[in-house]
């Protein structure tokens, strides 16, 4: 495979007494998706906020294409090419998707000596991203609110795209749809791939992990558990590793003795 | 082919929709009824005579001057409820300069724009900082300037009234930017081919229009285009509807925020300029309630109290309301004491509109 584009290398990371992330190690290369699956408190968001630049970390390096670096901020992580998408997806609602797609860094055209915000390039610019990506906008002037989640949810990773990102970072994109939304969402995630950018994939959801993922790290609590390629695991071994596959024969073994005593 | 024919319906829809969740729709819809109202019960009066209408204009014009940038702020989600104080204020500092310590009226202008700016500056740093809402800081400003104004003058004049501006003024470089009227010529005109009543002694009923109309329009305009073709719009309508997403993004929100509050207090030393300019005089209870105005015809416009949505031009229809419901009030011989209560309602009335337009807007797929 590829250089990798970003790596963690042994990263600690500690809040006071709580160790949130120990010694984990993390890539991603141009061109794959990469997802991190880990449960609850695992330190998931953690070692995403490490790598946007929102943490710094307190052993161990972050390497871009090689160099190890700092980063002293997360504009300064965008502006090496790390984009992240967070829950909220940074979107106005009442604002139209073609501000919401330009928004903090407008299209200006000179008129003598004004210059002013080019809405026609913004609107067409829009449009023809989004439609790109397989989302066809009614209207680019239409409000963001009256955009489902999964077309947020597009819009807003569409926009890091096309503002040059290599490395997508999306935090559980997938988690707050229904079925026909995240397979919209998923398409996308392939497409990015396809262009050569680098996907780091956050989720619950092994079934949305596994068919857009190349390789899976998992977590617990805190700690690197092992890192899989696609061919080297199945979908059932990796939602037993990821759901502790002891733990759900247990439940199920529980929960047959509930039903029973309650039918009893 | 068809599938063309099918985008073209889908477009002229979508353009009629997006023309239904204007904000300013309401207001515009507002005006045409108040005018037809007072068409029909005023109609002979003179309120619509050339002098009828200077007058409703210039009354809408004060209010709309104050209204444009408060309109901003205000899709900014913040308020500003120290406008109308600041008018006292600036007042003060242009009169008792020039009065008592025999400032060139120029300067005296020049220092009130600067001091106000400088306050309203304070005002949106004490607004970001704190994290308080503007509601309470300015609040605190509305009370803490009026109190100054008239320690001060009072101080100073030992009156609350200070007068004998004109004499200062009439030769001043700057008195006709903010006094007397423009298009002179054009009124004179429109007087000979008969568009313009003629008095008794056969000059024209209006000799022109008053400055500070041309004020109000060229405000307006102004203020639109900031919203709607500027960046700094942009970032407007991202501060008030989103704060947090905005500064993700790198929108600089409480600088936006702070030139905002500089707005407001400049429109105010303007308005203020205007009026002891016309008047001759400051007293330091000038602008009370003014700023109580100003978001009753920024909300009559269509602009959220909530921020993030809203119109420059909607704040020039609810100035124009205000004016016209007025004078025509006056001019039709109803107690003028209903005024407040039809203004009043009528805001009410508006802020109902506006949600429905609002929600309209955000279900319009
Ligand atoms: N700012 C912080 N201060 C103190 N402790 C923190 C902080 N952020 C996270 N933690 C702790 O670090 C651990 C890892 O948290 P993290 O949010 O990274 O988990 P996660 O995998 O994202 O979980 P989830 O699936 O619930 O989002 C948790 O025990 C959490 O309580
Ligand atoms: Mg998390």
């Amino acid at each position: 495979m590829a250089e990798p584009y970003v790596e963690l290398k042994s990263v600690s990371k500690y809040f006071g007494s709580v160790v949130a992330l120990k010694d984990v190690s993390f890539d991603v290369c141009p061109g794959e998706v990469h997802c991190l699956l880990g449960d609850n408190g695992a330190g998931k968001s953690t070692l995403i906020k490490t790598l946007s630049g929102v943490y710094a970390p307190d052993e161990g390096e972050i390497r871009v294409q090689g160099k190890p670096t700092r980063f002293a901020s997360p504009a300064d992580t965008r502006n090496s090419g790390i984009a992240t998408v967070y829950q909220d997806l940074a979107l106005v609602p009442l604002m139209s998707v073609a501000r919401n797609f330009f928004l903090g860094r407008e299209p200006m055209r000179k008129f003598g000596p004004i210059s002013q915000f080019d809405a026609e390039f913004a609107n067409r610019t829009a449009y023809d991203e989004l439609a790109a990506m397989g989302i066809q906008l009614r209207d680019p002037e239409q409000p963001v609110g009256t955009l489902s989640g999964g077309e947020r949810q597009c819009l807003a990773i569409a926009r890091a795209v096309y503002f040059g990102a290599k490395v997508l970072i999306l935090d559980e994109p997938t988690s707050a749809l229904g079925v026909h939304q995240a397979s919209v969402v998923l398409k996308l995630i392939v497409q990015s791939k396809a262009r050569g950018i680098g996907v780091i994939f956050i989720s619950h959801n092994v079934h949305h992990a596994y068919v857009v993922g190349d390789r899976f790290t998992l977590l617990k609590r805190g700690r690197c558990t092992g890192t899989y390629a696609k061919s080297e695991i199945d979908r059932d071994q990796l939602l037993n590793l990821m759901a502790g596959g002891k733990e759900l024969v247990d439940l199920e073994q529980e929960l047959g003795k509930v039903a029973k005593n309650s039918s009893a | 082919m068809a599938a063309e024919i099918r985008d073209e319906r889908v477009r002229s829809v979508s353009r009629l929709s997006r023309l239904l969740s204007r904000p300013e729709l309401g207001a515009a819809a507002g005006t045409v009824l108040v005018f037809v109202f007072f068409a029909i019960t005023a109609g002979n009066t003179g309120l619509f005579s050339a002098k009828g209408i200077i007058n409703f204009l210039e009354v809408s014009a004060q209010l709309g001057i104050l209204a444009a940038p408060v309109a901003l702020l205000m899709i900014a989600g913040e308020f500003d409820l120290s406008v109308g104080s600041m008018i006292g204020f600036a007042g003060i500092l242009i009169a008792i300069p020039s009065v008592f310590w025999g400032w060139p009226i120029w300067l005296s202008l020049l220092f009130s724009f600067a001091v106000c700016g400088g306050i309203g500056a304070l005002n949106g740093l004490a607004v970001v900082r704190t994290g308080l809402p503007s509601f309470i800081v300015t609040l605190g400003s509305l009370f803490m300037l009026r109190g100054l104004t008239l320690g001060l003058t009072r101080g100073i004049s030992g009156r609350t009234q200070v007068s004998g501006v004109h004499e200062l003024a009439l030769h001043d470089p700057l008195n006709s930017l903010f006094s007397g009227q423009v298009f002179s010529g054009l009124i004179a005109w429109l007087s000979d081919i008969g568009l313009v009543g003629k008095r008794a002694d056969g000059l024209p009923s209006i000799s022109g229009i008053p400055v500070s109309i041309v004020w109000w329009i060229v405000l307006t305009l102004v203020c639109t285009w900031l919203l709607t073709r500027s960046r700094f719009g942009n970032w407007i309508f991202a501060a008030g509807g989103e704060a947090n997403a905005a500064r993700n993004l790198g929108v600089p929100v409480a600088r936006t925020k702070i030139t905002l509050f500089v707005m407001t207090a400049m429109a105010a030393a303007l308005f203020a300029a205007i009026q002891v300019l016309v008047t001759g005089s400051a007293d330091t209870l000038r602008g009370t309630q003014k700023e109580f105005e100003a978001i009753i015809a920024v909300v009559i416009g269509g602009t959220l109290l909530t921020g993030g949505y809203g119109s420059a031009i909607g704040a020039m229809f609810g100035a124009l309301i205000f004016g016209v419901v007025q004078m025509g009030i006056f001019y039709t011989g109803i107690d003028t004491d209903w005024f407040k209560l039809f203004m009043g309602a009528m805001m009410v009335i508006a802020v109902l509109f506006n949600s429905y337009v609002r929600n309209r807007a955000m279900r319009s797929r």
